[in-house]
């Protein structure tokens, strides 16, 4: 369907009937969403519809009030002992998520360590590497986002572009088999955007299974195999970026994406 | 002229008596940091019961002087049998009462590291008193530091208050010292200049530990 061939057929993702309350209010209404392995998933829609929500409650950051998340066939946040399913210790969590890397949108690097300590902190402290182990592979990944160069500065000396790719670094130094983007690239002024998703698009290109929120529709077609459009807390509509951005059936879709347009031709008229 | 010198003769007894005193601060602040270390740890855990129990401990020992809890920790157990010596009951009482203080200081602390520091760690597979120990703390001590130390030095100025259960430290000492000889403007003058030369390298330990952990900031 997505014309990549090498896409395995077991989902490594499974999101079922998943329901997301605060207080009164419901943010995500019984999503089911499956991501295969290698598959690349961008979610996009409107502010307020769910999307970091949802990726906050695969990543477990957020518990789920019912439904539940399952990663390579494991479920996050509880397991069955004698036929019941029980709550995870906050350790048992722990070790589902370090398969699981996440960037975010405020790119949250440690601000007292170096860029290169920063991607050898999940290394050294959580897989008990040594450091002589461990920094081969930092330097390497930091190499791999074009800042080998910064490895000895502090996140404060760092661009934000700068920042987000050390942070996409230390994710990728737990050798996760998933990597979750929230909204990776919106807290950067323009022209450091590119930088950011030139990384993720080299990622995917390495075969990555990747679940992305994002509001950059041009990244979204020529990178994910599939796009999900979210509204009020549900999916609304998903499919191949050509045939949803191209031909949108649903309204709702007409009208953000309509939005979306106006806002980068805005955009690239009042540029200089 | 000669009460100076009398006091230059006596001067090797009050700095006996100071050791007492630095006995006294060192052993309070170790115990006070460990109680606000571990209470504002666990704080953050979410824990309902416990959340409350170490309200109420902080709300209490905050609200009690420190000479009440002095006298009913060396006076008000031997009541059950618990006879501590003035130097135990004085470093207890100190770290109890520091550490209900010490346990806000911690905790604010902590709560200026932004969450999303918490969730970066906890992505990299740390639990979360593993992502509170290598990731939180080590910044949360920036803004920790400067009080920390200014408690150590209003430690060192508080233990004076032992002298009421006869503690044998520095004022104690200065104090017995002024009965014997009449040398009060002499001794209690010396008494002074012997606290504030311990509290200089407090200060100055303070300041070298604020740099260290403000490194990558500005």
């Amino acid at each position: 369907m997505s014309g990549t061939g090498d896409v395995a057929p077991t989902p490594l993702v499974e999101v079922v009937g998943l329901t997301k309350r605060f207080g009164e209010i419901e943010v995500v209404k019984d999503v089911d969403l499956a991501v295969r392995m290698g598959e690349k998933v961008a979610i996009i829609g409107p502010s307020g519809s769910g999307k970091t929500t949802l990726l906050r409650c695969v990543a477990h950051l957020e518990k789920p009030t019912s439904g539940h998340v399952a990663i390579g066939g494991e479920r996050i946040g509880a397991r069955l002992v004698d036929g019941r399913w029980r709550e995870m210790s906050d350790r048992e969590i722990a070790h589902v998520r370090t398969g699981i890397g996440m960037v975010f949108q405020r790119f949250n690097l440690f601000p007292h360590l170096t860029a290169l300590e920063n991607v050898m902190l999940g290394p050294t402290r959580v897989l008990k590497q040594s450091r002589a182990e461990a920094e081969p592979l930092a330097r390497e990944l930091l190499r791999k986002v074009g800042l080998a160069h910064k490895a000895g500065d502090y996140p404060e000396r760092l661009s934000g572009g700068q920042q987000q790719r050390v942070a996409i670094a230390r994710s990728l130094a737990m050798r996760p088999r998933l990597m979750l983007f929230d909204e990776a690239t919106s807290a950067l002024d323009p022209e450091l955007i590119g930088e950011v998703l030139n990384v993720m698009r080299g990622l995917a290109r390495d075969g990555m299974t990747m679940l992305i929120v994002t509001h950059e529709m041009q990244f979204a077609e020529d990178v994910a195999d599939r796009v999900v459009f979210m509204d009020h807390g549900r999916i609304v509509d998903e499919g191949p970026p050509h045939e949803l951005f191209r031909s949108p059936s649903h309204p709702r879709i007409q009208a953000f994406l309509r939005a979306v347009v106006d806002r980068e031709v805005m955009n690239e008229t009042s540029a200089p | 002229m000669s009460g100076w010198l009398t006091t230059w003769e006596l001067l090797p007894l009050l700095l006996f008596a100071a050791i007492t005193t630095v006995e006294i601060t060192f052993g309070g602040f170790i115990v006070a940091a460990l109680i606000g270390l571990v209470l504002a740890t666990l704080q953050r855990l979410d824990w309902r019961p416990l959340r409350i129990i170490i309200a109420i401990y902080v709300d209490v020992f905050r609200a009690v002087p420190v000479l009440t809890q002095l006298f009913i920790v060396y006076f008000g157990l031997t009541e059950f049998g618990i006879r501590l010596n003035p130097l135990s009951a004085a470093i207890i009482c100190f770290g109890i009462n520091g550490g209900a203080y010490l346990t806000e200081v911690f905790r604010s602390g902590i709560e200026s590291v932004h969450q999303g520091q918490m969730e970066a760690a906890q992505m990299l597979g740390m639990t979360r008193l593993a992502a509170l120990r290598i990731v939180i703390l080590p910044q949360a001590m920036r803004v920790v530091l400067p009080p920390l130390g200014n408690f150590a030095i209003g430690l060192l100025k508080d233990t004076a208050l032992a002298s009421a259960v006869a503690a044998p430290e520095l004022m104690f000492r200065a104090r017995s010292l002024v009965d014997k000889t009449f040398l009060a403007t002499q001794i209690f003058l010396a008494t002074a200049a012997i606290y504030l030369v311990l509290s200089i390298p407090l200060g100055y330990l303070t300041r070298r530990a604020e740099a260290r952990v403000s490194r990558g900031r500005r």
